[in-house]
């Protein structure tokens, strides 16, 4: 257990220092909501009624940017044969890289989304609705693109074929996370049926994602 | 000879080179057969002549999906047992189902034009077709990207294998998305029951393309097994020249 602490303590760590680009995902998520308004014309009740659309797209991009440098960084410095040879067993060690990766990216959109949701007329009701979704779907988001991640760790055009690859995979999260948002304002069906189906869908990727994703890198690595 | 012998490349070759002339003049026939039923098949009371899209649509659809379970397999194959021809199959089956797939689009994008008035619709069973399309062209992109065959083919089969596990749960959040959105009857092709006029002729057609699905699989396995052989002898002939 305490080889999967230090792991998660080095890469929360290696990901806030110089280099590591922990929050140029929050960045790159005010950047785009701020192009947004830009193309559809600055009309606020159009943006309040496509603001969660608008919001749920540009997390799935930023949760996309920092994905590629995910198992590639480690790869790059020789630190990844170390963690393959370890003892500790490589799903929980990629299980244990995603959570850290949804720490330093996930989770700071998910803070990020109040104030960012103020430029989009978001009201408070909406907000709640978004952020409770984003908590639970960005981690789905994560654990998908952990095996693009994996898929793409040796290749030279990794980062453009690992947007190509998981994108498709992640419309159930963007399908959900944005009726969820949706139905909490206007309805028709109530906030909690696509929200659980959103939880579930979080849950089973949690699930998945390490074990795709650690045969990825066993066959990458041989 | 047994089945398993088969997964010798060179039986398969064997087998490939004696069955593909048969099975693809057997192709010919069942086609030739398919056309002239689909061509005398009675027009549909409402839809009229364009109703005999429907003999190209909806084996396009059925062999896009077939495509993606024989890569399913396939994939098992590969990763379970470290089978080449496993690889060899789903590398081959890529393409032939992303075209089939592709078909199904056109088609039915040409048959939406004077039946719903517009190319494309965001129908729920259009966009999960149009979602198993890009999968098919990233399982492509994949293949295209690794060098080595049989690394290639592992990367290629755990991808295989998420999109398996994540086509239903895809097809199910846009059946659901749609329905929240939009009311399917509008779009809705009638009651499922086809008189057996109409459907006789779109199951010999059907079976047209899946004959046609298999003649075109065992000549891409077939080149595939060729391909690598020429691979093989070119890096022979490299290292030993230099």
């Amino acid at each position: 257990m305490s080889a999967l602490a230090a792991m998660l303590a080095r890469d929360l760590r290696v990901a806030v220092r110089v280099g590591g680009g922990a929050l140029i995902g929050v960045l790159f998520f005010l950047v785009v909501v701020t192009l947004t308004p830009l193309a559809l014309g600055p009309d606020l009740a159009l943006l309040q009624r496509i603001g969660p659309a608008i919001l749920w797209l540009a997390a799935l991009l930023a949760n996309l940017l920092a994905l590629d440098r995910l198992f590639a960084a480690d790869h790059e410095d020789g630190s990844l044969d170390l963690i393959m040879t370890g003892r500790a067993p490589l799903e929980l060690v990629v299980a244990v890289k995603g959570l850290a990766q949804w720490l330093t990216t996930g989770l700071p959109l998910v803070i990020a989304t109040p104030p960012i949701g103020l430029f989009l007329n978001l009201d408070a009701k909406a907000e709640g609705a978004l952020v409770l979704t984003l908590l639970v779907g960005t981690p789905g988001l994560t654990f998908i693109g952990l095996i693009g991640a994996a898929l793409a760790v040796t290749l030279r055009r990794g980062g453009l074929l690992l947007a190509v690859l998981v994108l498709p995979l992640t419309v159930p999260v963007l399908i959900f996370g944005v009726a969820a948002a949706n139905a909490a304002v206007m309805g028709p069906v109530p906030f909690g049926t696509p929200f659980t189906i959103l939880c579930a869908f979080t849950l089973a990727s949690i699930v998945v994602g390490p074990f795709a994703a650690a045969a990825a890198l066993r066959q990458e690595m041989e | 000879m047994a089945v398993i012998d088969l997964a010798n490349p060179s039986r398969f070759l064997g087998f490939a080179n004696r069955i593909i002339p048969w099975l693809g003049a057997l192709t010919l026939v069942v086609f030739a057969f398919a056309i002239s039923r689909a061509m005398n098949a009675p027009d549909d009371y409402q839809q009229g002549a364009t109703v005999k899209i429907m003999y190209l649509h909806v084996p396009g659809a059925w062999l896009g999906m077939l495509g993606w379970g024989l890569m399913t397999m396939a994939a098992l194959g590969t990763l379970v047992w470290r089978h080449p021809l496993a690889d060899v199959a789903a590398k081959a089956a890529a393409p032939i189902g992303a075209a089939f797939t592709f078909i199904c689009l056109v088609t039915g994008s040409l048959w939406g034009r004077p039946m719903w008035g517009t190319y494309w619709v965001w129908d729920a069973r259009l966009t999960s077709v149009l979602v198993l399309f890009l999968l098919y062209l990233g399982v492509i992109a994949l293949w295209r990207t690794v060098e080595d065959p049989s690394r290639a083919a592992r990367a290629a089969a755990i991808l295989t294998l998420v999109g398996a596990l994540d086509l239903p749960i895809i097809k199910f959040s846009v059946d659901w998305w749609n329905t929240l959105h939009q009311p399917a009857s509008v779009l809705r092709l009638g009651a499922p029951t086809i008189d057996p006029s109409i459907l006789i002729p779109l199951l010999i057609s059907a079976l047209a393309f899946t004959l046609l699905f298999a003649v075109l699989l065992l000549a891409a396995m077939r080149n595939e097994i060729l391909r690598r052989r020429v691979r093989t002898l070119r890096l022979l002939q490299a290292s030993t020249a230099s």
